[in-house]
């Protein structure tokens, strides 16, 4: 199986880089915080050290994932492995979806990991669907950065629309709400606005509505609930995995 | 950012395919799904003093004004104009107050309660949010007194609080000390006065305000005077007759 050859060695590179101290070193500072929170809140401290952890561990097991797939990716590029690969009797999608599977087992140790700390305040079942939730939003960052960082090349553009998708799907259903509002002013920029804003939305993945921290607070979510979140992550997962396919496809090498 | 690349015709078929299928899938889950939106009883506590101001780096006026925007997400929603009215006014209240603390010179939150909030059909929710203004007015009154003003007329109006309006007509009058602030605005309590029957003490106002020589401006002379008129004719005819010898 030589893609499950390629992700070993993904998983491996991110083994010997400076992946595991960091998401130990975030793992600390978000224990770190919680002890200062706890001193500092007048009332609901639980709920507070709670809260602002989980929030701090998902940005940090994000952002620690969609750089580790693009300075990867980068340094494959710049060390011309990839052609090396190529030159070897390996498909491109074996070779594109191996890289995809060990950066996704990257981002499903890496959520499993900062997930840990929640269970000092929160229920474990809660803090097993919020890991669950954090692991297939970890795995569709991975696939974002992949499909940008393959497909712009460069690391800066890479990081800059891996960051700009991940932000804009966070918040897209605020902007929603936002442009529907009964505020705006019912003329025909307002309608197009919100017509636009509701095509773009049809276009990203629902991270709102996954890895909540009132689940951790208020209780878990019911079942339904949560299959379709993460049911609704993976069907974006496989839209970015199939551009990007089609990209790598068209790269002359 | 330009590359080598082969033609379309060098992708295989079933990738377009699983491309087109992807696609369709992902616009076909999200449209037969409604979007999510937060629930209005779903304001979660507001943050405690000074951590807005932790969690903005160093970028206040910003934080201020997304906070607000997520504050909004919670009763504006599409084809729903009366979900505040469900909020628990407790804690927005609460985070309205952490958002002027985060940013105090912003009007976007004392905008939103004087405008929106306030006009609850609820009275012990509307008072609530005019009591937020005043407190807040209380801070800053040169900056803030508009809103006051506001809460004045949603108290006399609305509510019929006659008191309650004059109570904020008169904090606007006694603590604004900018000269921009308009003369309507200083006199509101002169209206609120007469509608209360409370006529003399409105002439003492307005003939107070003659007599300081505040008043520049010929035309708010003019209509001072016509109002003082009004009033002492008003008084005369309302005073009761003495009974004839």
């Amino acid at each position: 199986m030589p893609a499950a050859s390629i992700a070993r060695s993904v998983v491996l590179e991110a083994r010997r880089s400076g992946l595991p101290w960091l998401v130990a070193a975030s793992v600390a500072a978000g224990v770190g915080l919680a002890a200062f929170l706890s001193q500092v809140a007048v009332t609901g401290s639980l709920a507070l050290q709670t809260a602002i952890v989980a929030a701090l561990l998902r940005a940090c097991a994000v952002f620690l994932v969609a750089l580790q797939v693009i300075t990867s990716t980068q340094r494959e590029h710049d060390d011309k492995g990839l052609e090396l690969m190529l030159s070897l009797p390996l498909s491109r999608p074996a070779y594109y979806l191996g890289r995809l599977a060990g950066f996704a087992a990257c981002g499903a140790a890496v959520s499993a990991v900062v997930a840990l700390p929640l269970l000092l305040w929160s229920p474990p079942e809660a803090v097993l669907m919020w890991a669950l939730s954090l692991c297939a939003e970890t795995v569709l960052v991975a696939a974002a950065a992949m499909f940008f960082s393959v497909a712009l090349v460069q690391l800066l553009p890479a990081a800059a629309a891996t960051a700009g998708l991940y932000l804009l799907a966070r918040s897209i259903g605020a902007i929603q709400a936002i442009a529907g509002g009964p505020l705006a002013e019912p003329s025909l920029p307002q309608h197009v606005a919100r017509w636009g804003v509701d095509a773009v939305a049809l276009l990203l993945p629902r991270l709102d509505a996954v890895t909540r921290t009132d689940w951790l607070i208020y209780g878990a979510p019911a079942p339904g609930q949560f299959a379709a979140a993460i049911a609704g992550l993976v069907v974006y997962a496989l839209l970015l995995v199939a551009a990007g396919l089609f990209d790598f496809y068209r790269r002359n090498l | 950012m330009r590359r080598d690349e082969r033609s379309l015709a060098a992708v295989p078929g079933w990738l377009w395919l699983l491309l087109a299928f992807a696609l369709a899938a992902q616009i076909g889950w999200l449209s037969a799904r409604p979007p999510h939106r937060p629930a209005g009883l779903d304001l979660p506590p507001p943050p405690g003093p000074g951590m807005l101001r932790l969690a903005s780096f160093g970028e206040p006026a910003a934080a201020a004004r997304v906070a607000m925007l997520y504050v909004q997400s919670f009763d504006l929603r599409a084809g729903n104009d009366l979900p505040y009215r469900k909020l628990d006014y407790g804690r927005l209240i609460g985070w309205l107050r952490a958002i002027l603390d985060t940013d105090p010179r912003s009007t976007y939150p004392l905008f939103a309660a004087a405008r929106i909030y306030a006009n609850n059909p609820d009275p012990r929710k509307a008072r609530a949010m005019l009591e937020f203004i005043y407190r807040e007015f209380l801070e800053a009154p040169n900056q803030r007194w508009r809103w006051l003003a506001d809460a004045a007329l949603i108290a006399k109006y609305r509510l019929g609080d006659l008191p309650l309006a004059l109570r904020y007509a008169n904090a606007i009058d006694r603590l604004t000390t900018r000269r921009d602030v308009p003369l309507w605005a200083k006199q509101m309590r002169i209206f609120i006065l007469e509608d209360m029957n409370e006529v003399e003490a409105a002439k003492v106002i307005v003939g107070g305000l003659l007599a300081s020589g505040r008043i520049k401006d010929p035309a708010e002379l003019r209509f001072l005077k016509r109002q003082l008129q009004r009033l002492s004719s008003r008084g005369a005819r309302s005073r009761p007759r003495l009974p004839s010898p």
